[in-house]
């Protein structure tokens, strides 16, 4: 047992990435583009944007909160559901804990409302560090509840999208969970309130063919990777190599399917812009 | 050359040995939806309607020949019909891409679907495809834009949608047709979040593991039952043409009631039920 936690705590204090440089974990982190090892409260400092070569490093929840709502402006829903275990799949649950220890939330999206220079907005923020951002029953839901809230409020809603797809654990169940946001946003629409979507590394699957695509406006981060099938899945199927840039954000505009892309130091200032124009006024 | 009494039959468990003593497996199933000789999209058209018009392309980039779209007539009711569909010998199936939509098929449909609407004819839909297809030209189109469309402009249709999952369903390439005020399946059709092979291959990184996927994924008309998404299983114990006249019966029934909503009924009638897909507990706040 006490080699277990020998063990354990050996696993935690490196970060494998590629099987290439393990680096104590700690203060320092490597830029898995640059290579360059960056202090961590640097990354930090700079919005998780390498200052060697600008590449953008994920980006969690909370950070993505704190860049985007005035100080102390979201206001977190209460939406008091838990998942359950609708396939009775071996060791669901076990993984869910994991990735609770890890990020500390208790599901792979956040909602409330939140100010963006003092304009009222819901928010909504995925998390690809919690289960791969993916969509299974509770994510479904409360996305559907901050739609339905910002019809209720007169609000219009922001989604970060961030994610693998929809969550294979909990099967059609979670593939059904594309229809329900969607129907929410025929509400929405029908309402009249403004939808911004933003694309953010990576946004793929059933969430790529449901709310990401159906934003009024739909924005993204520079060399965010956006598609519907995996990249995998369409080069064993056609049996050659994807060409460079295939699914990246500046493919995606390039094709027509996004309005904007705009880089992170820029997004809170853009949102309250296209806010601002949306006729959305300072409360 | 199959004989005609051959070629009066679907692919059923008749034709399978069954493992299964207490019944069939959702491998078995999964066997029987995929099976070369499974009747197809316009089969069924071919007997529940008494008349079909093809009709042809999205009117921005092609005609995608997976889905097949058109007018259709039982009796006086006049309908939009909407159709995945699968090849029945190579030659068909690469014409149609084995049954796997680009995303011209999506906005062939939603073209048709809104016609629907405007000459208040109701629509019924055939699902049966193992997925939206995985190439660099459908994701150079927007695939993933296509499906969310025709997820939001069915929500919005206000005449009755009708869908019959008569093989694969399969990921969101057949939820992008099925968002319906009520959906009908055949009884060794299957719907899933994605094939049990690609399930296999994402949960136990291992895709020869699909058998027992199959097992878990909870994919037969019986499970969607259950979960309260398929309203109606149609038994497949008969020839074939007895099996397509039953969903004929079954959509004139189902189109009866639905008639007797407005359409602001039939559209809230298809958010609730939609709305209410989810399993979750909820729990009282935590201090």
């Amino acid at each position: 047992m006490i080699v277990d936690k020998i063990k354990k705590r050996d696993n935690k204090s490196i970060i494998k990435k590629d099987n290439k440089v393990d680096i104590p974990e700690g203060k320092w982190i490597k830029c898995e583009h640059c290579k360059e090892i960056i202090y961590k409260e640097v990354l930090k400092a700079n919005n998780g944007i390498c200052p060697t070569c600008g590449h953008y490093f994920r980006m969690n929840c909370k950070s993505r909160i704190e860049i985007i709502a005035d100080e102390g402006s979201f206001k977190k829903f209460n939406i008091n559901i838990d998942t359950v275990n609708p396939l009775k799949m071996q060791d669901y649950k076990e993984k869910l804990e994991k990735f609770r220890e890890k990020t500390n939330m208790d599901e792979a999206v956040q909602c409330g409302t939140c100010k963006i220079n003092g304009i009222e907005t819901v928010l909504c923020v995925m998390d690809s560090n919690f289960f791969m951002g993916s969509m299974g029953s509770v994510v479904g839901e409360k996305i559907t509840y901050s739609i339905e809230k910002a019809i209720n409020l007169k609000l219009p809603i922001i989604i970060f999208s961030c994610s693998g797809g929809a969550r294979m654990q909990e099967g059609i169940i979670s593939l059904m969970q594309m229809a329900k946001v969607t129907e929410a946003l025929t509400k929405l629409d029908k309402a009249g309130n403004l939808y911004i979507s933003v694309l953010t590394d990576p946004t793929y699957g059933g969430v790529t063919a449901s709310f990401a695509n159906l934003g009024d406006i739909i924005l993204a981060e520079p060399k965010a990777m956006i598609g519907f099938a995996g990249q995998r899945v369409i080069e064993q199927t056609i049996g050659e190599k994807l060409p460079d840039g295939f699914q990246t954000a500046e493919f995606m505009l390039e094709h027509g399917f996004i309005d904007k892309i705009v880089e992170r130091n820029l997004m809170k200032e853009t949102l309250y812009d296209l806010l601002r124009l949306n006729g959305y006024k300072k409360v | 050359m199959p004989t005609k009494k051959e070629n009066n039959k679907n692919a059923s468990i008749k034709d399978r040995k069954c493992n299964n003593k207490n019944g069939i497996t959702a491998w078995e199933r999964v066997e029987i939806a995929r099976n070369s000789n499974r009747k197809t999209a316009l089969d069924y058209i071919k007997i529940i309607f008494d008349e079909f018009i093809e009709l042809h392309g999205d009117r921005l980039f092609k005609d995608d020949k997976a889905t097949v779209c058109g007018l259709a007539r039982i009796g006086n009711q006049n309908f939009t019909v909407i159709a995945q569909q699968k090849g029945r010998n190579t030659k068909e199936n690469i014409e149609r891409n084995f049954g796997m939509p680009n995303p011209e098929s999506y906005r062939k449909a939603i073209r048709l679907m809104k016609q629907a609407e405007k000459f208040n004819r109701p629509i019924v839909t055939f699902v049966d495809t193992k997925g939206a297809y995985p190439g660099i030209g459908a994701e150079e189109r927007g695939q993933g834009e296509a499906i969310a469309r025709s997820m939001f402009e069915m929500a919005k249709l206000t005449v009755p949608i009708i869908v019959v999952v008569i093989g694969e369903g399969s990921s969101g390439g057949a939820l992008a047709i099925t968002i319906g005020n009520k959906i009908i399946m055949l009884e060794n059709a299957i719907y899933s979040i994605l094939s049990p092979e690609g399930y296999a291959s994402i949960v136990w990184k291992d895709s020869s593991r699909a058998k027992e996927a199959a097992e878990v994924m909870k994919l037969t008309a019986k499970d969607l039952y259950d979960f309260k998404i398929v309203d109606k299983i149609i038994k497949e114990d008969k020839e074939f043409e007895d099996v397509a006249l039953k969903i004929k019966s079954e959509i004139k029934k189902e189109l009866k009631e639905l008639q007797k909503l407005s359409s602001k009924e039939l559209v809230e009638q298809r958010y609730d039920k939609f709305r209410n897909i989810g399993e979750y507990e909820t729990y009282s706040k935590k201090v």
